[in-house]
C-alpha cells in the first residue's frame, strides 16, 4: 500500500491525495502500561481510514495523541508535511482537526443548536469588545456562522431538535449531535471515536451514510475506530489493526481480512 | 391577546438570536425600560431609594457580575465581597486622587481595577476546580479585606480607618456625598445597571459566551473544539470582576457613602449575592435581577408584615427570613438549579401552549 501512486483513484470515483497525517514510531505508556508500541501509520488526503482492534488495543488512545490529549514518550507526529510540536489540545482543533469521543461528550446545558455552534469557535474572532457591543462585526459574523451551522442541521436532518436542550436526547441523536458539532468545525480531519457504539441497525445504517456523505460532499479525511467489522469493511479505504499497542495489520480491507495475525487476535489465539 | 409565537415568524437568524424572540416580551422590555426611567425618578422617596430600589440596583450588578463567573462559566466563587471591596476602594482613591475627573468615569476605571485583581485571584482555577477553587477564592476574600484593613494607604491614612465618598456632580447634579437627591441616587445607578446588562447579554449570546458555558459543561470538550481554557477562565474571571467592581464602588459611593470594609464587605457579601443567584437562576441574566430583587425585598416584605402589622418581636422576624433562604437555597439547589428564571420560563411555555396543552 505504501508504494500506491498518489493521487489515485478509488473504484467508486474519489481521489485520495497525499499523506494528511503521518504517525511515526508512537510509543505512548502510562506508568508501566504501554499503550501503543512503537507505531507507524500514514493517513492519506480524501480517505476514510478505520482504526480496529479488540478492547484495549490502544486505539482510543491513539486518537488522544492524534488530538493532542496524550504526548507520547516517543515518536513523531507529522501533519500536512511539517513535524508537529507538542500541542494543546485546543491548538491541535485549531489545526483544522476535530472529533467525537467514544463517550458522548456533548454540552449537556446547552441546546442542540448552540452545541453546534460552539464547533465554529475556530472559525470566529471577533474580539471581546465588540462582542460586548454586538451590533456591527460580531453580529454579522454569528450570522454567517450561523448559516454554516444550519446547513450542517439540515445534513444530519437534526432539524426538529434544533432549540432542544442535549441532555434531553437519547443517545442515538447525542452521537447525531457531536458529529455535528465536529463537523460545523469544517475540519481537515475528522476523527471519530466508535460512531456507531450502542446503535441498533437501522441508525447505524444513517451514521455510514453521514459518514460517507461527508466524506464524498465535503471531502473530509476521516480516521474512525469501529467495532463492527462489516461496516469497517463497507465504508473504509484502509484500515489498521491493533492488538495490545502493536500494530499487526495495515492495509486495504480485503488485504487485513486475509491476514493471519489478524484473525487469530480476533478469534482470540492465545499470546506468547 | 395571546402569549403566541404564531404569525411572529422569524425571517432571519439575527431576528431569531435577539433577546426577545417573542413581539410581547419585547413590548414589555420597552415597557419596563420606560417606567423604569419616565417614571419611578419621579415618584420615589428617600425610604423606597434606600430600603429598595438602590441596593437592588447595585446588586442586580454584582449578581450578574457574579452568575457570569458561577452560572456562565461553572467557577464557584466565594470572593465577590472582597471584590466589590476593590471596586470600592478603587474608586476611592481615584475620586480622592484626581478629584477633577467626573465620578463615572472613576467608576468605570475601578470595575477595570477590580477585573485585573480578579484576573490575578482567576489564576488558581487553571489547576483547581470545584470546592477547592471555592476555597481559594474564600482566601481571596479574607486576604483583601485584610489588606484595605491594614494598609493604610488604601483609606489615606483617615484616624477612623474608613472611607468617606467626597461630593461629586454628574452634568450638575450630585450623585455622591450627603447633599444627594434620592432621584439622582437611583439615576446613576439605574444607568449603570442598564449599560451592565446589556454588556453581559451581548457577551454571554455570542462566541466568548459559548466557551464559558462549554467550560462549564465539560472542559474536555471544550479544549477540543479550540477553547484555550486558560483564555476562557481568565476572561470569566475579569469580566465578572469589573461587574462587580463597579457594584462596589456604587455601593460605597453612591449608596453608603461610608464604609468599613468588613462591614460593607465581608464574608456575608459574598454569601449574600452567590444566594441571589442561586435563587435567581444560575447562567441567566434576568435570574440574576430576580435573585437580586427577591433577595432585597424579602427583609423588608417580612418587617413591614411581622413587626409593623402582626406586632411579632424583631429578632423572631430576623430568624424567620434566615430560615425561609435557607430553604429557598436547597429547594433551589434540589429543585430547580435554574432558578426564579427557570419557573418563569416554565410559566410562559404552559402559557404558549394555553389552552391545549397538547
Ligand atoms: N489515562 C490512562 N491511564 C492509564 N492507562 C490508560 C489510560 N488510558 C488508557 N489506558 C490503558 O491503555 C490501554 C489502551 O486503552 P484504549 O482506551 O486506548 O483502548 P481501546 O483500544 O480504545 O479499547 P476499547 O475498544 O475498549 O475502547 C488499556 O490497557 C488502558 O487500560
Ligand atoms: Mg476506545
Amino acid at each position: 500500500m505504501k508504494d500506491t501512486v498518489v493521487p489515485y483513484t478509488t473504484p467508486d470515483g474519489r481521489t485520495i491525495g497525499d499523506v494528511l497525517m503521518d504517525m511515526r514510531g508512537i510509543t505512548l505508556r502510562f506508568g508501566g502500561v504501554e499503550a501503543i508500541k512503537n507505531i507507524s501509520f500514514d493517513i492519506r488526503e480524501g480517505e476514510i481510514r478505520a482504526i480496529i482492534g479488540p478492547n484495549g488495543a490502544g486505539k482510543s488512545s491513539m486518537l488522544n495523541v492524534i488530538s493532542g490529549f496524550y504526548n507520547p514518550q516517543d515518536g513523531e507526529v507529522w501533519f500536512r508535511g511539517a513535524k508537529r510540536p507538542p500541542m494543546k489540545p485546543f491548538q491541535v482543533a485549531r489545526q483544522g482537526i476535530a472529533r467525537t469521543f467514544q463517550n458522548i461528550a456533548l454540552f449537556e446545558g446547552m441546546t442542540v443548536l448552540d452545541n453546534v455552534m460552539t464547533g465554529r469557535l475556530t472559525h470566529m474572532k471577533t474580539g471581546m469588545f465588540a462582542q460586548a457591543l454586538w451590533k456591527g462585526r460580531a453580529e454579522r459574523e454569528e450570522t454567517e456562522n450561523r448559516e454554516v451551522v444550519e446547513r450542517i442541521i439540515d445534513f444530519l436532518e437534526i432539524q426538529a431538535i434544533r432549540k432542544t436542550p442535549v441532555g434531553r436526547l437519547p443517545y442515538g441523536l447525542k452521537k447525531r449531535v457531536e458529529l455535528a458539532r465536529a463537523l460545523a468545525a469544517e475540519p481537515k480531519l475528522l476523527l471519530l471515536d466508535e460512531p456507531m457504539a450502542g446503535m441498533n441497525v437501522e441508525e447505524k445504517e444513517d451514521m455510514s451514510r453521514f459518514i460517507l456523505d461527508v466524506n464524498d460532499e465535503f471531502g473530509t479525511t476521516i480516521a474512525l475506530i469501529e467495532h463492527d467489522m462489516g461496516v469497517v469493511m463497507d465504508i473504509s479505504d484502509r484500515v489498521v489493526v491493533m492488538d495490545y499497542g502493536r500494530k499487526i495489520g495495515d492495509g486495504t480491507p480485503d488485504e487485513v481480512r486475509g491476514n493471519q495475525e489478524v484473525i487469530d487476535a480476533y478469534l482470540g489465539v492465545a499470546h506468547d | 391577546m395571546f402569549y403566541r409565537e404564531a404569525g411572529d415568524f422569524k425571517t432571519s437568524y439575527e431576528a431569531d438570536s435577539q433577546t426577545f424572540p417573542i413581539a410581547f416580551d419585547r413590548y414589555r422590555y420597552w415597557a419596563v425600560l420606560a417606567i423604569a426611567f419616565l417614571v419611578i425618578p419621579f415618584v420615589i422617596n428617600d425610604y423606597w431609594v434606600n430600603a429598595i430600589f438602590v441596593p437592588f440596583l447595585i446588586y442586580a450588578i454584582a449578581a450578574i457580575g457574579l452568575n457570569i463567573l458561577t452560572g456562565y462559566c461553572g467557577q464557584v466563587s466565594l470572593g465577590t465581597g472582597g471584590f466589590m471591596a476593590v471596586g470600592a476602594y478603587a474608586c476611592y482613591k481615584l475620586m480622592t486622587g484626581f478629584p477633577d475627573v467626573s465620578i463615572v468615569i472613576h467608576i468605570i476605571l475601578a470595575g477595570g481595577i477590580t477585573a485585573a485583581v480578579g484576573a490575578a485571584f482567576g489564576l488558581p482555577s487553571l489547576r483547581i476546580k470545584g470546592f477547592y477553587l471555592a476555597v481559594a477564592t474564600l482566601a481571596a476574600q479574607f486576604f483583601l479585606v485584610w489588606l484595605f484593613n491594614k494598609v493604610s494607604w488604601f483609606y489615606n491614612y483617615s484616624a477612623s480607618g474608613q472611607i468617606n465618598a467626597p461630593e461629586r456632580f454628574v452634568a450638575g447634579v450630585a450623585v455622591t456625598g450627603p447633599n444627594t437627591a434620592p432621584w439622582a441616587q437611583y439615576m446613576i445607578c439605574l444607568v449603570f445597571l442598564t449599560v451592565c446588562a446589556l454588556l453581559a447579554r451581548n457577551l454571554t449570546r455570542g462566541t466568548i459566551g459559548r466557551s464559558w458555558m462549554a467550560i462549564r459543561d465539560m472542559d474536555i470538550a471544550a479544549e477540543i473544539i479550540g477553547v484555550n481554557p486558560l483564555k476562557a477562565k481568565l476572561t470569566a474571571f475579569a469580566v465578572s470582576s469589573f461587574f462587580i467592581g463597579i457594584s462596589g464602588a456604587l455601593f460605597f459611593a453612591v449608596y453608603l457613602g461610608a464604609v468599613e470594609v468588613g462591614e460593607a464587605f465581608g464574608i456575608q457579601k459574598s454569601f449574600l449575592v452567590l444566594f441571589m443567584i442561586i435563587i435567581g437562576g444560575l447562567g441567566s441574566i434576568f435570574g440574576s435581577f430576580a435573585g437580586a430583587a427577591f433577595l432585597v425585598v424579602l427583609p423588608v416584605a417580612l418587617k413591614v408584615i411581622g413587626v409593623d402589622w402582626l406586632d411579632w418581636p424583631t429578632d423572631l422576624v430576623a430568624h424567620l427570613q434566615l430560615v425561609i433562604v435557607g430553604a429557598l437555597i436547597m429547594f433551589f439547589l434540589i429543585k430547580e438549579p435554574h432558578g426564579l428564571a427557570q419557573l418563569w420560563r416554565v410559566t410562559k411555555e404552559k402559557l404558549r401552549l394555553w389552552p391545549f396543552p397538547y
